[in-house]
């Protein structure tokens, strides 16, 4: 009972495909959290011990926390509110942050957990949301309170 | 066979060019208008956005590009498994063809993305993001596809084991798509094939659909060039060797 070539080749390819697949799901659950770019300060907390040397931290720079020192020390605070940790970022010595940059929107700041809690950044990247519209609906948005910067409307939370 | 069924038809060359004769200068007519149509949306009358003022027009381009780029992928691997399955060399053809095109999408992609990042994230590129390493990891794939074929003399061999890493290359797909959902990344989440609905102003929704449109019908009309001219030069060769015996 010789089966046709061409079922054979069909065999082939879908019990290649299934295997692929299979080992897709495992390679997945082994990466896990390892693919991450950042942590947030939730996942920091989750953490036994904070990730030694420089790492990201990224979340929301939560409202009202952005401070300027007069020596271009920037101080703001990342959030995802289940924890929040302060930043401190020397812009004298690393440069401007991005325009995107903004209380209540998304960053990502690089550099090291200070033994006081306090994260001291050498970079600190701006995060766009999945968000695009005019100026004049942004505004309108805000007018009618029905949209914050930063803050997801109730229907449209992950 | 002597019953063609299904989409086995359009399989015989000669059906083939006649069909895609009579269907490419429409789609070039479309390519064109859509692209007038869509360049003009994108980059006059659509407005700026709110946080990202013009930069927001780069958008335009590296949507579309980003999405072809998945598109023409899976449909390469389509290709490369009827023409591994059924043996058809129009189907290894229209794959191998599907290559540079989709490359060109690929990398389209990753310099409009990265002409973006700048300006807005500060970055050119980051290493540690699921979103960008996957999406070079595609134009590996692409560029290695294209390669494969190379290595062989026999076009035959040489489709069998372009077809082979073509669906192979399939796992990356789920993995770019999904990369913004599953690890945190600083790529933004997707705005309009998501559940919940987009989350694009309409102003700026269909000039991004126009100019994918304009993508679409571009992909369409070169592909079936390219693949009209790899038949043609496929039948020379066998006149060649014919004359050649003789």
């Amino acid at each position: 009972m010789a089966m046709k070539r061409k079922n054979q080749r069909m065999l082939f390819v879908a019990a290649g495909l299934s295997i692929l697949a299979f080992a897709g799901v495992l390679a997945f659950f082994a990466l896990g959290n390892n693919v991450r770019f950042f942590y947030s300060p939730g996942d920091l907390r989750k953490l036994s011990a904070p990730p030694s040397g420089d790492f990201h931290l990224g979340g929301l720079v939560a409202k009202g926390s952005v401070r300027r020192d007069n020596d271009m020390k920037l101080h703001f605070t990342i959030t995802d509110g289940a924890a929040s940790v302060p930043v401190i970022y020397d812009q004298a010595k690393y440069g401007l942050v991005p325009d995107l940059f903004a209380e209540g929107q998304g960053a990502v700041a690089e550099g090291e957990l200070r033994p006081d809690g306090t994260f001291v950044a050498e970079r600190v990247l701006a995060k766009h949301d999945e968000k695009y519209m005019p100026p004049e609906v942004a505004a309108a948005l805000k007018r009618n309170g029905e949209w914050k910067r930063g803050q997801q409307p109730a229907e449209q939370a992950p | 066979m002597t019953v063609m069924s299904g989409w086995h038809r359009f399989a015989n060359p000669t059906r083939f060019s006649r069909l895609s004769a009579r269907i490419l200068p429409w789609t070039l007519a479309l390519t064109l208008v859509l692209f007038a149509a869509g360049l003009y949306l994108a980059l006059v009358a659509s407005p700026p956005d709110a946080r990202q003022g013009e930069t927001v027009r780069i958008m335009y381009l590296h949507v579309p590009a980003a999405w072809m780029a998945l598109f023409v992928y899976v449909l390469l691997a389509v290709f490369s498994g009827m023409g591994y399955i059924w043996k058809h060399p129009l189907a290894d053809i229209a794959a191998k063809n599907c290559a540079p095109i989709g490359a060109g999408f690929t990398l389209l992609a990753l310099v409009t993305g990265s002409l973006w990042g700048a300006p807005m994230w500060g970055t050119w590129w980051e290493w540690g993001d699921a979103r960008l390493t996957s999406f070079l990891i595609l134009f590996f794939l692409y560029l290695g596809y294209i390669a494969l074929w190379q290595v062989f003399e026999d076009p035959e061999k040489a489709a069998r084991a372009a077809a082979i890493l073509a669906m192979v290359g399939l796992i990356n797909i789920p993995v770019i798509h999904f990369s913004v959902q599953w690890w945190h990344t600083l790529h933004q989440p997707a705005s309009v094939f998501r559940a919940g609905g987009p989350t694009i102003d309409s102003s700026m929704l269909w000039p991004l659909f126009v100019m994918l449109g304009a993508f679409k019908a571009y992909f369409v009309t070169v592909l079936l060039w390219r693949i009209r001219a790899e038949v043609a030069e496929r039948r020379v060769r066998a006149l060649q060797m014919m004359q050649a015996e003789a």
